[in-house]
């Protein structure tokens, strides 16, 4: 078993709207080994930036952690000072997000800003902190760093926005790098470099990446451990392997079907029918029952569990594991 | 997390709309105010209380608006005289009353006025471009550069005192922050895919302007309304209490607190009176602007 | 940048020649005779005629203007006709007082203004918040004239803080320079709240959170700089507003200022000193927009380098 970096452990954070709470993230644990990439992956609002904001401590009003545990090399992040959870952020984890178009502050040259990130955690003076911004400049793929470093953000391109944007997140050394879709918004040659460039961070300097994506080849181009999230809960997790190789949860197996193979002949594009259910008004059983084509009675009245089945592989679905239900 | 907000929001939206019926119109949009902003719906109470007692004053009121008393002076606040008399003992509250007349007229006829200049060469600067756009808008600059008291006080010194006057004035100072505002969003509408699928099949310049970009300019036309109505209150009542605008016998808001001013330590209410009335109507209009612009054009928040 | 600057300027310059055209066609379409309405009824027909030579009236309208213009650009503005004395000493005299008022005014507008909109942005929803927004609206609404009255009655009459009798030395500025800000201070406040309310939202901030700067920091060294910009905008377009209110304030507390020279100079008809007052004034509202510019160019560096 891996030495674990980050665990997480039944976290829950809701948000509290006027017109009731709403459970992004409900009862979700998750580990992430010592320098290994762990990918979570699901649709459009199922809690998946929702979890790594509550890493952070980035959730925003009406939105906060009600329950649970953040755990960093056994750690509890919740039980510190405000002083020593500004020390873990950006020292020990540091968080790139998806828009790099508005991830920068637009009237701060770049150089500055990932200076700042070192002059904020390191006592050293401002010209070694530019050496050393100039350093990770090179080391994440920025050509002529010198003059990058004098740039505002609206000179440069999306792409090197983002490199930018990593650089920040690098150049403390942190121990674990929460990477929020981070190529979603950028073109398709881009994206693969950006993927390259953070799977090679990752395995040059034993650093952890918790890596969100919506999308399933991301996933299993990077990661060795997955998660699947379905309406603020895990629904199957697996390593990469297991997971693609035996997809066992229908949303899981909808995912997977749904990505375009060009070298099958098909007429027409799998989709999963519907949509995610408003997190308000949750059906009292399973919460993908509703798009589910294999679904029970048993799913439309009682919430499945999470049945591990060995191996690190484990579903939440009345259809497989222990609470198998039988096809009638 | 944005995403999670954003989809909740539409979630919340959706279920308004459906609540509302299909589509949100005005009225809904109305009424969504109605329920959420009770200060606005009150505002909106207090500024027809105003027109009506303006429009009343010579029926509600017990004396004339130039009678004098000699004998009761500078009289404080009583029942026969509810808010006192002034130094010719005539009686606020009646002159009050008349003086929001003033108020009234001058809030709404020049802000329409200048609202109509506005979007006439807001719409054709923008529609149109070039050489006209630049004329109007150096034209525009040229309006916006005076401090616009100043402006108003040389124009009514040209056309003389009188109410026709500072209507003129104020129209001639106001219609330039429209036409500003106007151009801008008509920049926007005409690159607008819907127009430009218009102009492609050969739909005259006009019946765009008219069809297509003056409709989705009349929201933020509607927030402007409300709020320039009380500022050319505020503007008529610096003139008169600068001396040159509504001239005794008649009654304006402005005039009474200048006339007030010399008695201000022995006989506060008569200025004191219409000053608080100055403040509660225009303070009526920006609760109202602000409200409408809440529920209308969320967009022209910092404008 | 030159570019864009020499561009502005040369922009400023259309500008004021439009604005010294519409006040001299203004104030030179006034029915009847100018100089008999100066002079009065009981004027010498020689007076008459001696004064209508020298302020050139008999030549052509064009030509009266070329004259004004030479004139405006010799600093020369003519001769107060009821103060019988050059126009531009009378500004220089006035100049300072509106000067050290407005800023007083600006000063106090602009801090108190921005302060209470960064403490209800950032405490927002609660208490301060809603009695700050609730201040500011009422000052927004309260007219000037009100301000300045409820200071005197109150501050000076009853509680005898300052003096009434007048302004003598810097400190007879301050309950001026309260009233004339007061509007200002409201509408700073509601534009710094909710522009910082929005760039709170924006993702850099998370980016600088995540780099595991403080709150305050992150307000401070991120927030602000970016939020100010709208407001930049807005102090410029108060320079305007400050110099009417400063009209009101003027003749309330009796201040030898620019403001009250044009309404002296209105109420005795008196066209050259009237003509200097507003043109001085106008010239003032357009230079304080051309240093907001430049101060926003600097700020943002997007406006910097584009077109």
């Amino acid at each position: 078993m891996d030495e674990m970096l980050l665990e997480i452990n039944h976290l829950k954070s809701y948000f509290f709207t006027r017109k009731g709470v709403s459970p992004a993230v409900d009862d979700v644990s998750i580990r992430v080994p010592k320098g290994k990439i762990v990918g979570i992956v699901g649709e459009s609002g199922c809690g998946k930036s929702m979890t790594a904001k509550s890493i952070m401590d980035l959730l925003k009003y009406p939105g906060r952690v009600v329950d649970g545990e953040i755990l960093l090399e056994g750690r509890d992040l919740a039980k510190l000072s405000a002083r020593e959870k500004r020390k873990v952020r950006g020292e020990d984890v540091s968080m790139i997000f998806q828009e790099p178009m508005t991830s920068l502050n637009p009237v701060v040259k770049v150089g500055k800003q990932v200076r700042e990130a070192i002059l904020i955690h390191q006592k050293i003076s401002k010209e070694e902190a530019k050496k050393r911004v100039l350093e990770v400049f090179q080391q994440v793929g920025i050509s002529e760093p010198e003059k990058r470093y004098e740039c505002y953000p609206h000179e440069l391109s999306g792409g090197l926005r983002q490199r930018v944007m990593i650089a920040m997140a690098m150049v403390c050394r942190p121990k674990l790098m929460i990477a929020d879709e981070p190529t979603t918004a950028l073109d398709v040659t881009i994206e693969a470099q950006i993927l390259k460039l953070i799977k090679q961070l990752c395995d040059t300097t034993g650093m952890s990446c918790l890596l969100i994506s919506h999308n399933l080849g991301v996933i299993a181009q990077m990661c060795d451990y997955v998660y699947v999230m379905y309406a603020g809960k895990i629904v199957e997790q697996g390593d990469v392997f297991t997971l693609f190789d035996h997809p066992t949860h229908p949303y899981t197996k909808g995912l997977l079907a749904s990505i375009i193979h060009l070298d099958q002949l098909t007429d027409r594009l799998s989709t999963i029918p519907g949509v995610v259910p408003n997190l308000m008004h949750l059906p009292a059983g399973c919460a993908f029952c509703g798009r589910c084509s294999e679904a029970k009675e048993v799913c439309k009245t009682k919430k499945p569990e999470l049945y591990d089945l060995g191996g690190g592989h484990a579903v939440r679905c009345f259809l497989t594991g222990e609470g198998k239900v039988s096809n009638e | 997390m944005k995403r999670e907000v954003n989809t909740e929001a539409a979630a919340e939206q959706e279920a308004l709309a459906a609540q509302l019926g299909e589509s949100d119109t005005f009225l809904d949009k109305m009424k969504r105010m109605a329920a959420n902003n009770k200060l606005a719906v009150f505002s909106a109470i207090l500024i027809l209380l105003f027109l009506i007692l303006a429009v009343l004053a010579p029926v509600i009121t017990p004396y004339s608006f130039d009678e004098q008393d000699l004998l009761a002076r500078l009289a404080a606040p009583s029942a026969k005289h509810l808010l006192g008399t002034d130094e010719l003992g005539r009686d606020v509250f009646t002159r009050l009353l008349y003086g929001a007349r003033v108020s009234m007229a001058v809030g709404i006829i020049p802000t329409v006025v200048s609202m109509l200049i506005g979007v006439m060469l807001g719409m054709v600067s923008g529609y149109v471009g070039g050489l006209v756009d630049s004329v109007i808008m150096r034209l525009a600059d040229v309006v916006l550069s005076f401090p616009s008291l100043l402006l108003a006080m040389v124009i009514m010194y040209t056309l003389g005192d009188g109410i026709t006057s500072i209507f003129i004035a104020l129209a001639v100072t106001n219609w330039a922050s429209v036409a500003r505002v106007v151009r801008s969003e008509t920049l926007s509408l005409r690159e607008a895919e819907y127009v430009e699928a218009a102009r492609s099949m050969g739909v005259k310049d006009f019946v765009i302007i008219m069809r297509h970009i003056l409709p989705n300019c009349i929201p933020s036309l509607i927030v402007m309304f409300t709020l320039n109505v009380p500022s050319a209150i505020l503007s008529e009542s610096s003139l008169s209490f600068l001396g040159i605008g509504v001239q005794l016998p008649n009654s304006s808001w402005g005039l009474m607190v200048n006339m007030g001013r010399t008695y201000l330590y022995n006989a506060p209410w008569i200025s004191l009176a219409p000053s608080a009335a100055i403040m509660l109507v225009v303070l009526a209009f920006n609760f109202l602007g602000d409200g409408l612009r809440d529920v209308l054009d969320p967009h022209l928040k910092n404008s | 940048m030159l570019k864009n600057i020499g561009r502005r300027v040369l922009q400023t310059l259309i500008v004021l020649f439009c604005v010294s055209l519409a006040i001299f066609v203004l104030l030179h379409i006034v029915p009847g005779d100018a100089i008999s309405t100066m002079m009065g009824e009981h004027a010498k027909a020689e007076t008459i005629e001696r004064l209508t030579k020298e302020m050139n009236l008999d030549k052509p309208f064009y030509i009266q203007f070329l004259y004004y213009i030479k004139d405006i650009c010799t600093g020369n503005f003519g001769t107060s006709y009821k103060l019988n004395k050059p126009v531009t000493e009378l500004l220089a005299v006035a100049f300072p007082n509106t000067v050290i008022l407005a800023v007083m005014a600006a000063v106090f507008a602009w801090v108190l203004g921005i302060v209470c909109g960064i403490i209800a942005a950032v405490k927002k929803d609660g208490i301060l918040d809603r009695l700050f927004m609730g201040f500011s609206l009422l000052g927004v609404s309260i007219p000037v004239f009100m301000v300045a009255m409820l200071l005197q009655y109150f501050i000076a009459y009853k509680l005898k803080w300052v003096d009434i009798s007048g302004v003598k030395n810097w400190t007879g500025f301050i309950l001026p320079a309260i009233a004339l800000g007061w509007n200002s201070a409201g509408s700073i406040a509601r534009l710094t709240r909710s522009t910082l309310v929005e760039v709170l939202q924006e993702d850099y901030i998370d980016t600088a959170k995540a780099k595991g700067l403080g709150r305050a920091a992150v307000i401070l060294l991120h927030a602000l700089r970016n939020a100010m910009l709208p407001v930049i905008t807005m102090m410029a377009i108060q320079i305007s507003s400050l110099l009417s209110g400063a009209v009101i304030t003027e003749t309330i507390f009796s201040i030898n200022g620019i403001g009250r020279l044009a309404v002296d100079a209105i109420s005795s008809r008196d066209i050259p000193l009237l003509q200097g007052t507003v043109l001085f004034t106008t010239v003032l509202v357009i230079l304080g927009n051309l240093i907001a510019d430049c101060l926003y160019s600097v700020l943002d560096p997007r406006i910097r380098k584009g077109a």
